[in-house]
């Protein structure tokens, strides 16, 4: 029982918000030494675990293209380009950025992001879908749509980055269980990352329909005639 | 051929590290240069000269580079990007020729991981990064030097958090050493009978859900419930490894949708948003994450057995 120290000094120390390579690194040490290791032999295994995984972090070897890139306009390009996309409907902006959002991260492109593009952008073609729509946007579903909004940013970050067969999921996974003693290559683990890929991007696009929905019945019929308020 | 590229790799991506350290240390205006550098050297020279040194060594410095982060000297500086309407005119002016040099990165990994199997992802991913590295070159015309600096400046604000997961496959593998996993892997043994796969694969996504909540990161939860749930009631039953591996980390992220210790991803982004309520963006992915989440239990029973 008492080596599950670690796994309690993890627990207790990220909830604590402790430095999390610090709490990571003291929690393997006590282990260790519960577990009836020596100091010097602890000390080997991480360094020989460390170096072996060393694959992990090969995302280095693409920071410098990626940030002269930023510094090329990356982001802006890319902001452009939603910012032109043509949805009518609150549900369909959201869709829309989740796809775009999902593929970008499946090739490892850091293009997203909620200070980046929810706030300043996403969100803002949300609301105002909605506004153009429909009469009176109540402050309930103007915070639901933000809600939506940041979600999206969520859902397709999460689920499309290990289709990318060097993302740092997928040699987690590769490295973990390499160390626990079961052989698997980063390229098996992607693509056995599409499906799920796949299926939240479904689950997504039905939910934001029915949101959609919700938003039409709640404020009734469309206003006539007016052009969409200024966007929030 | 493929050990030789690789080590070549890391050589490279130790000089990244190095090349941030010495900016580190040049940045007047940086509260902690020394330190800061110190981190990155140590981690770049891991990369470059770690095989041939004494493991013991690499432990301690590692440690060291523990000691660092806790004591909040690892820390970003002052390197700066362009300014925004720089940015704004090159994104004018190169159109969406600029997602080309970043396609490459992606489009060469996987194309060598499935073409020339023997080498692999990770040597595809630095022939990308490298190809990708040159297509910049041209079609930018910025310095070499400046891709130092704006390497840099990523790595920087990355910050020490980098090192993560290599640092969590390290505490699988003392987990492994100490018997952690026997542990946990007795107390759930009581629950769960052997040879009920429906149950480990159920127990392994679940925990991974629950662990991501409590902890709010879901590469931590792998390394303990797969070490603790899943070699013995998935992998040991004949799961495949890819799909079980891969499933069993984004049956962690739809814990991630759905707890606030998640900050980056739930909190901060309804502070961003000025949400009336604060857990607006958790009332939003509960719905999907528990969807997703017996997806993630359907799908791995089927597929992977």
């Amino acid at each position: 029982m008492i080596k599950l120290i670690g796994v309690l000094i993890i627990v207790i120390g990220f909830i604590m918000k402790f430095d999390t390579i610090a709490v990571v690194l003291v929690a393997g040490v006590i282990t260790g030494l519960v577990g009836g290791l020596g100091f010097v032999e602890i000390l080997t295994i991480i360094g020989e675990a460390f170096i072996k995984t060393r694959y992990m972090s090969l995302f280095l070897l693409t920071l410098p293209v990626i940030g002269i890139l930023e510094r090329s306009g990356l982001r802006e390009r890319a902001a452009d380009l939603i910012r032109g996309m043509k949805s009518v409907t609150t549900g369909k902006v959201l869709t829309t950025y989740h796809v775009i959002r999902e593929l970008a991260a499946a090739f490892s492109l850091r293009l997203g992001g909620h200070v980046q593009f929810i706030r300043p952008l996403v969100n803002p073609m949300a609301y105002g879908a909605a506004e153009k729509n429909f009469t009176e946007v109540d402050e309930e579903t103007e915070d639901i749509i933000k809600g939506y909004a940041a979600g999206s940013e969520n859902l397709g970050n999460f689920f499309g980055q290990n289709v990318f067969v060097a993302a740092g999921g997928v040699l987690l996974i590769v490295g973990t269980l390499g160390e626990l003693g079961v052989e698997v290559t980063p390229l098996a683990v992607s693509k056995a990352s599409i499906p799920i890929a796949i299926i939240a991007l479904v689950y997504s696009a039905i939910q934001n329909y029915m949101l959609d929905r919700r938003i039409a019945k709640k404020l009734g019929l469309k206003k006539s005639g007016k052009p969409a308020a200024e966007v929030k | 051929m493929k050990s030789l590229l690789l080590e070549i790799f890391y050589v490279l991506a130790g000089l990244v590290s190095i090349i941030a350290a010495v900016y580190a240390l040049k940045d007047d205006k940086h509260p902690h240069q020394k330190e800061t550098a110190l981190f990155w050297f140590l981690f770049g020279a891991i990369f470059i000269v770690g095989k041939y040194i004494p493991a013991p060594i690499v432990g301690a410095m590692l440690l060291l580079m523990g000691v660092l982060t806790a004591m909040k000297r690892v820390t970003f500086g002052s390197l700066v990007n362009a300014a925004d309407g720089m940015r704004q005119k090159s994104a004018d002016r190169m159109k969406n020729k600029i997602f080309i040099p970043a396609l490459t990165i992606g489009v060469v990994a996987f194309f060598v991981a499935q073409v020339f199997k023997s080498l692999g992802g990770l040597v595809g991913l630095g022939l990308g990064a490298l190809a990708a590295t040159i297509i910049a070159m041209v079609m930018t015309k910025e310095k070499p030097k400046q891709f130092g600096y704006d390497g840099s400046r990523l790595l920087l604000q990355v910050g020490s958090a980098s090192i993560l997961p290599q640092l969590l496959a390290a505490l699988g593998s003392l987990f492994a050493a100490a018997g952690v996993g026997e542990v946990i892997s007795g107390g759930i043994a009581g629950v769960l009978s052997e040879g009920n796969i429906l149950g480990g694969v159920i127990a392994y996504c679940v925990g991974m859900a629950v662990f991501t909540m409590i902890m709010g990161n879901a590469f931590a939860a792998f390394a303990v419930i797969t070490a603790g749930i899943g070699i013995p009631f998935v992998y040991a039953m004949g799961a495949n490894p890819a799909v079980a591996g891969a499933l069993a980390l984004t049956a962690g992220y739809c814990g991630t949708l759905m707890t606030p210790m998640a900050a980056n991803f739930n909190v901060v982004p309804a502070a961003l948003l000025e949400t009336k309520n604060k857990y607006r963006v958790i009332i939003s992915q509960v719905p999907i994450a528990l969807a997703l989440l017996v997806t993630h239990i359907v799908l791995m029973y089927v597929w992977a057995f």
